[in-house]
């Protein structure tokens, strides 16, 4: 049952794997800007965690390292942002611009001499008989592990910022740090710790993109897929499962449209591949209109620097 | 323990002085660096920041700094009048390059003919093509609400499509042979962007930004534009009772920023790069970010922090082809400079105290 020449079921299947680095990522960055901290960093934690994830799973030749080693350059590049805006007060917006220029240059040095070799391949987690049933086996049980791992962490992280007690002060911290601080929570410390988690979803999410997605390491792997989570953040007014929902949304859009590449569409190769950020600005510009301020949802104190006087 | 206090009024000495201590500083880091990259951070840093000044081959290379300069102090000028009223284009590269396609367009479409108005029509779509582009973002966000900094940056990528659809396209050299890119400006001179005076480095585009310069200097300190742009980025709510549109503020700031990049990339792709092609643009309007904050968003502070930019890509430059310094290194050693620079940017503000334990 082939529509156009695209079969539903692999899109869904393949939607769900290409969603993965913006769904990581735009997950990292929720919890990020629901401390009231705007990291724009994304695309720089992004592109380091692929290459340092690349690094790593090349060298130990064991791919679930990688993803781990992406985690862990991510959450590093990220806790210089952390230092310069929670230490130094620097401007969360100039200082997030600053990371992705660096991690695009710290990539590309890093990365040189592995053009053109070949990551350990991460293959599909469950057993064949079960990817091999009709229509619901590719899409439910047809997955590496990092397509399960992105959605429990999408449950994980509704339910800590929902119902616990850490999520509530990492909600408090972001909605008023004044009040937050005469609590006694450690306004900026708290934040740190969320810039790192931040970071290491990223990085993870980048790692994704150069170890499965690709896969292999060329400079600027990521295109734009950082400033897609953040933007991806915004449309699900920075509710975890609103994000995924957003991921799929828009990697049906990029499995689509590079289908339709593939398929020989009428439409110029040009035209498609500019599809995805077309149509990320029509989704802001519906999520943005007719609410101002804080009628979308955004965290109170987002992008706003906490220094005690006292 | 080392603690911040909050100066009563900011340091007027920190304001000037946080940009040559975070130059030292990230010569210091960035030699560490060259010098784990097995390098000489000695020979690497004079490559960059002495020889093109004053080296050997000085005498061409100076020329290249005003060439490299240009651009970035063009397009950083209009960056800085938005990120003093709090407006975030950080869409230059796709309003540099959509004005290069405009005003190569403009040129090509009357291709051969030799008339002396070519040139000023083709600078006027220029900046109209990165005008236009960069009224996307600002009337969406001043009907809408939207980010600009997302839509200014989707845009980017939007652009680069549009670039490479020009370059082996509607724009395509037909005597090219078949290869990708446009008729080579420097058989075609009245469309071209040619050196006024070669030595220096100047031409049109030179001319422009140092004059943009000292008018935006003149727009900030003694225009009621200019005091409205610091209004609004100082004191958001005291510029609105001051009658300050905010809708206002943000078409006018995206609207210069974005003409002034339209305008660079015009004069770039008819000047030093010759024709459009698809990887022309070299990130500038990116790399202007970190010019407009070394230059204190100050537009006579941006001139000076142009041609120090220019000097790194040039120096770059050099350390690559004669020392073999992979052009990665310059990457992140600009990216260390912004780096530095808000970091070292917190005495302007505040001041580190020395606080012994119990004292009150």
């Amino acid at each position: 049952m082939d529509i156009g020449g695209i079969n539903p079921v692999i899109l869904i299947a393949t939607l769900m794997a290409s969603a993965v680095p913006i769904l990581m990522a735009a997950l990292g960055e929720t919890v990020v800007e629901r401390s009231g901290v705007l990291n724009l960093g994304v695309e720089g934690m992004m592109v380091v965690g692929a290459q340092g994830g690349f690094v790593i799973a090349v060298a130990t030749g064991s791919p679930v390292l990688g993803f781990i080693g992406g985690a862990v350059a991510g959450s590093i590049l990220s806790l210089i942002f952390a230092l310069l805006t929670q230490v130094f007060l620097a401007n969360q917006v100039a200082t997030g611009l600053a990371l992705t220029l660096f991690g695009l240059g710290v990539s590309s040095l890093g990365g040189q001499g592995y053009n053109g070799v070949k990551p350990p391949p991460t293959g599909q987690l469950l057993p064949d008989f079960l990817a091999d049933v009709p229509v619901v086996g590719p899409i439910l049980f047809g997955h590496d592990w990092m397509v399960y791992f992105s959605i429990a962490m999408t449950a994980v992280l509704w339910w800590v910022l929902k119902t616990t007690r850490m999520g509530l002060i990492i909600r408090a911290v972001g909605e008023s740090h004044e009040a937050a601080h005469a609590l006694g929570y450690k306004v900026n410390r708290i934040r740190l710790m969320c810039i790192a988690f931040g970071g290491a979803m990223a990085g993870m999410g980048g790692a994704y993109i150069s170890l499965v997605r690709v896969p292999q390491w060329v400079d600027g792997i990521t295109a734009g897929a950082g400033w897609i989570a953040l933007a991806i953040v915004v449309f699900a007014s920075w509710k975890p499962w609103r994000v995924l929902i957003g991921a799929y949304l828009f990697g049906g859009i990029t499995v689509l449209q590079l289908n339709l590449q593939v398929a020989g569409s009428a439409i110029p190769v040009e035209y498609l591949s500019m599809a995805p950020y077309l149509i990320t600005i029509v989704v802001l510009v519906i999520m943005s209109a007719g609410k101002r301020g804080k009628a979308n949802g955004a965290p109170a104190a987002l992008g706003q620097n906490f220094h005690a006087s006292r | 323990m080392l603690r911040l206090e909050k100066r009563p009024t900011p340091s007027r000495f920190w304001l000037y002085a946080t940009p040559p201590v975070a130059v030292v500083l990230t010569m210091i880091v960035g030699g560490i660096l060259f010098a784990m990259m097995g390098k000489n951070p000695f020979e690497v840093i004079r490559t960059i920041f002495w020889d093109p000044v004053f080296g050997e081959f000085a005498f061409y290379l100076r020329g290249q700094l005003l060439v490299k300069a240009g651009p970035l102090i063009l397009i950083a000028i209009g960056l800085a009048l938005g990120f003093r009223a709090g407006i975030w284009n950080i869409g230059a590269e796709g309003q540099y390059i959509m004005g290069a396609i405009c005003g190569a367009a403009v040129g090509l479409a009357v291709f051969p003919t030799e008339n002396r108005l070519i040139f000023p029509v083709m600078v006027v779509a220029g900046a109209f093509g990165g005008w236009a582009w960069a009224m996307i973002p600002a009337i969406l966000k001043t009907r809408f609400n939207t980010n600009e900094i997302l839509v200014s940056l989707m845009l980017v990528y939007v652009a680069e499509t549009i670039l490479a659809k020009a370059s082996t396209g509607f724009l395509k050299n037909p005597e090219g042979m078949g290869f990708p890119g446009s008729r080579n400006f420097s058989s075609f001179p009245a469309a071209q962007n040619s050196y006024i005076y070669e030595p220096l480095g100047l031409h049109w585009g030179g001319v422009a930004a140092l004059v943009t310069g000292v008018l935006a200097y003149i727009l900030l300190t003694r225009h009621q534009a200019g005091f409205q742009i610091r209004l609004a980025g100082q004191a958001p709510r005291a510029a609105r009772f001051h009658g300050v549109s905010p809708a206002r503020l943000v078409v006018m700031c995206m609207g210069i920023s974005g003409a002034l990049a339209g305008l660079a990339g015009m004069f770039e792709v008819t000047g030093p790069a010759g024709q459009i092609s698809i990887d022309f643009n070299s990130g500038y309007g990116f790399t202007a970010i970190i010019v407009a904050f070394l230059g204190r968003l100050n537009p006579l502070g941006i001139v000076l922090a142009g041609f120090l930019m220019a000097l790194t890509y040039v120096g770059g430059e050099m350390a690559s082809t004669n020392l073999g310094l992979p052009d990665a290194a310059i990457q992140v050693f600009q990216g260390m400079l912004l780096f530095f620079l808000l970091a070292v940017d917190v005495l302007t503000n505040y001041r580190f105290r020395l606080s012994m334990g119990a004292k009150a």
